[in-house]
């Protein structure tokens, strides 16, 4: 039999095996181990992970003699996707291990391999992409891919207060039920249709304002009329550089009812405004907020773009008699708008997610008393925060965020593929 | 002459705009400055904030909470988020950048698709965990969420950056025989570094500014960071503590904003970077 068919055969019937009459012992013991590893730690739990993904429990906890026995649903829910995970990592190695026995093997026969100049040197050296890739990857497995394909799950499970809450009682599998209840069931329908309009609204608005308002005020502080452009451009950038939670608890003060902006009405003569207690002057009062915190980076930004449009454009505008606006309108505004356009579009993404700004400034109120677990301005993704740490629904806060993920994916695939075709103009060399 | 008329007027316009601007910006910082160094302790007494300035809620600060505890945290929480995240990120996406292996196009569309999943939504699951592995109420735990969560779109980021180095400095030295190691450290990183600098500010900035995963994480008040502790001063309906909000919202917003300031440029070219990056 030749020695790379040998080789894998080996590998087949026990990791490591075929690196062994490959004579690559390191790497055989590596393999060798690794699978020891899984048929003592993981392969015995391994039946017990499965029922527990499928059945999620049988017998909520209860106390026999003091003690608390039972099972808890969540943990099972996890405990199952984690052993999945290990699982496939496992095969994957597995697989990988037999291609690397037939690869070595048909080096070896052919006597390629002889010809390398072997050395521990050169073994390090091949595998840098390993070394510097497993922290990353075993880190975003476990804290960010893990956690997401458990969230997902949720999403199809009745986990939620007040009768599925476990440890103290169980939870199950349902399916599809909630995808349809949030698109059917009339008091779940009315909210999320509700903050779905007002959070397209907010991010289309918000994007759009913030955007303008850092062209007008880059362009503000380019005038050549001005003097000192990097003294003003310096002030009307203080914003970004303050931590926005801050600035934002800031707002949060100044426009209360007892606060500020208030007690100046009212020194004036004027009555007072319920800035954050009108559901309708809330909202604008957040897009206000919004301009003031985020024009800033379009603004320094867009006057590094505007610094860098070549002069003669304009010199030859002027030559062939074109008027201020004009030049504006033809020269500046589109070559800003092509150079900045991914920006617009990722901002309108972030725009839908920008929790901070709702959930620090008006904390989602006023209450609306129509709406489930939500006040009249929280977004979706806020509406997903209160469901998950103030209110205990889990299952629909994954539904949630199930969708959220969609568009958000969805926006951003066009706006890679209009990148693209952006890349292919030749407006911008 | 009346095209000098218009001018002045145009100039006088200008500087009218900049001015109203400027004061828009400008009110709201030095309301909260002059509120930390007022002697009273309410929200509104507008005209008491010029009149005696006091320390007294700077020694409020040190005195009734644990200020510098909840300071000296949140340092620590940064510099190892910063560290870790940067030794996570930039080797993987020098990787991405530099080499190419099978499957490194699956792995690519992965982690574009996991940076578009915000942190929040996986909160519940996140929890479960790092309560599995013991990590509730510690510093480390709260770290790896952090640390964890930028991965996917710095990784992206950072090798969208390095696409754009040219790789004749890589395979010039190659060629002089020095390892992958060496081109890394002593070619790539020095190329990389304003980058690496926005990868490291903002890391460093994260944990001063996030109030969320360290409610989820940390129990123990002993344990705070300073976000969470300034939002509890405010976030209560009586608003009482609003003074001493403002003294520790000083003693937070002066050293990330000068960071911020020496560090503009590298900023901006973060900024324009994560523009560029598809």
């Amino acid at each position: 039999m030749k020695r790379s068919k040998r080789s894998a055969l080996l590998s087949t019937l026990f990791m490591g095996l075929g690196q062994f009459s490959n004579r690559k012992i390191v790497k055989g013991i590596l393999f060798f181990a690794f699978e020891l590893y899984i048929l003592i730690f993981t392969i015995p739990y391994f039946r017990h992970s499965l029922w527990g993904l499928f059945t999620l429990g049988e017998t909520p906890q209860h106390f026999v003699n003091g003690k608390a026995t039972g099972d808890n649903s969540i943990n099972l829910l996890m405990n199952g996707f984690l052993s999945a995970i290990l699982l496939a990592l496992a095969v994957l190695a597995y697989v990988l291990n037999i291609v690397d026995a037939y690869r070595t093997g048909k080096d070896l026969e052919s006597g390629k391999e002889k010809q390398k100049i072997g050395g521990v040197k050169n073994l390090l050296d091949k595998l840098f992409p390993v070394f510097m890739l497993t922290p990353a990857f075993i880190v975003s497995v476990f804290l960010v891919i893990f956690p997401m394909i458990s969230s997902f799950a949720i999403a199809f499970t009745n986990y939620s207060s007040p009768y599925h809450i476990p440890p103290k009682n169980l939870i199950s599998w349902v399916g599809f039920d909630n995808f349809k209840n949030i698109f059917t069931l009339d008091v779940w329908n009315d909210t999320f249709v509700g903050i779905a309009i007002w959070t397209v609204l907010w991010a289309i608005i918000s994007t759009i304002t913030v955007y303008f308002g850092g062209l007008f005020l880059a362009l503000l502080t380019n005038s050549k009329d001005i003097k000192f452009k990097k003294f003003w451009r310096s002030i009307f950038a203080l914003p970004m550089a303050m931590p926005g939670f801050i600035s934002l608890l800031i707002m949060r003060l100044a426009f209360n009812g007892m606060g500020p902006i208030n007690q100046l009405l009212m020194n004036m003569g004027f009555d007072r405004v319920n800035w954050l207690t009108d559901p309708f002057i809330a909202k604008v009062v957040l897009i206000i907020v919004n301009l003031w915190l985020s024009s800033a980076g379009f603004m320094v930004m867009m006057s590094g773009i505007l610094t860098s449009i070549s002069k003669e454009l304009y010199e030859a505008a002027d030559i062939d008699g074109a008027s201020a606006g004009q030049k504006f309108r033809r020269i500046t505004l589109p070559l800003v708008l092509f150079a900045t356009a991914p920006l617009l579009v990722m901002n309108l993404a972030g725009n839908i997610n920008n929790f901070g700004v709702i959930y620090l400034l008006t904390d989602g109120g006023p209450v609306n008393p129509s709406y489930r677990f939500a006040g009249s301005t929280d977004i979706l993704l806020s509406w997903v925060y209160k469901m998950t740490l103030q209110q205990s629904q889990f299952h629909m806060a994954s539904v949630v965020s199930i969708i959220i993920f969609v568009v958000i994916a969805t926006v951003s695939f066009i706006n890679l593929k209009r990148t693209r075709s952006f890349r292919e103009e030749d407006l911008i060399q | 002459m009346s095209q000098n008329i218009i001018s002045i007027l145009r100039k006088m316009l200008l500087y009218t705009i900049l001015i109203v601007g400027s004061i828009i910006v400008l009110v709201p910082i030095i309301w909260i400055i002059l509120a930390s160094f007022s002697s009273g302790n309410s929200l509104y007494s507008s005209t008491s904030l010029f009149k005696n300035p006091s320390l007294v809620h700077y020694k409020e600060l040190f005195g009734t909470t644990d200020f510098g505890l909840w300071y000296l945290n949140t340092l620590k929480i940064a510099t190892m988020n910063m560290v870790l995240s940067v030794v996570l990120t930039m080797g993987s996406a020098y990787v991405f950048s530099r080499f190419r292996f099978k499957g490194r196009k699956a792995a690519l569309s992965t982690i574009m698709i996991l940076q578009m999943f915000p942190s929040v939504m996986s909160m519940v699951a996140v929890y479960v965990l790092l309560k599995t592995l013991g990590l509730i109420d510690s510093h480390l735990g709260l770290v790896l969420v952090y640390a964890g969560g930028q991965i996917p779109y710095n990784t992206w980021l950072i090798k969208g950056y390095l696409d754009s180095i040219s790789k004749s400095m890589d395979e010039a030295a190659k060629m002089d025989g020095a390892s992958t190691y060496t081109i890394f450290i002593k070619i790539v990183m020095p190329i990389a570094k304003p980058i690496m600098t926005y990868l490291a500010l903002t890391n460093f900035v994260m944990p001063w500014m996030d109030f969320i995963f360290p409610q989820l994480v940390l129990r123990s008040p002993e344990k705070k960071t300073l976000a969470m502790a300034l939002y509890s001063l405010v976030a209560g309906q009586q608003n009482t503590q609003f003074t001493t909000f403002a003294a520790g919202a000083v003693l937070v917003v002066i050293p990330i904003t000068i960071l911020f300031i020496f560090l503009q440029k590298y900023i901006v070219e973060g900024l324009s970077a994560g523009a560029n990056k598809s």
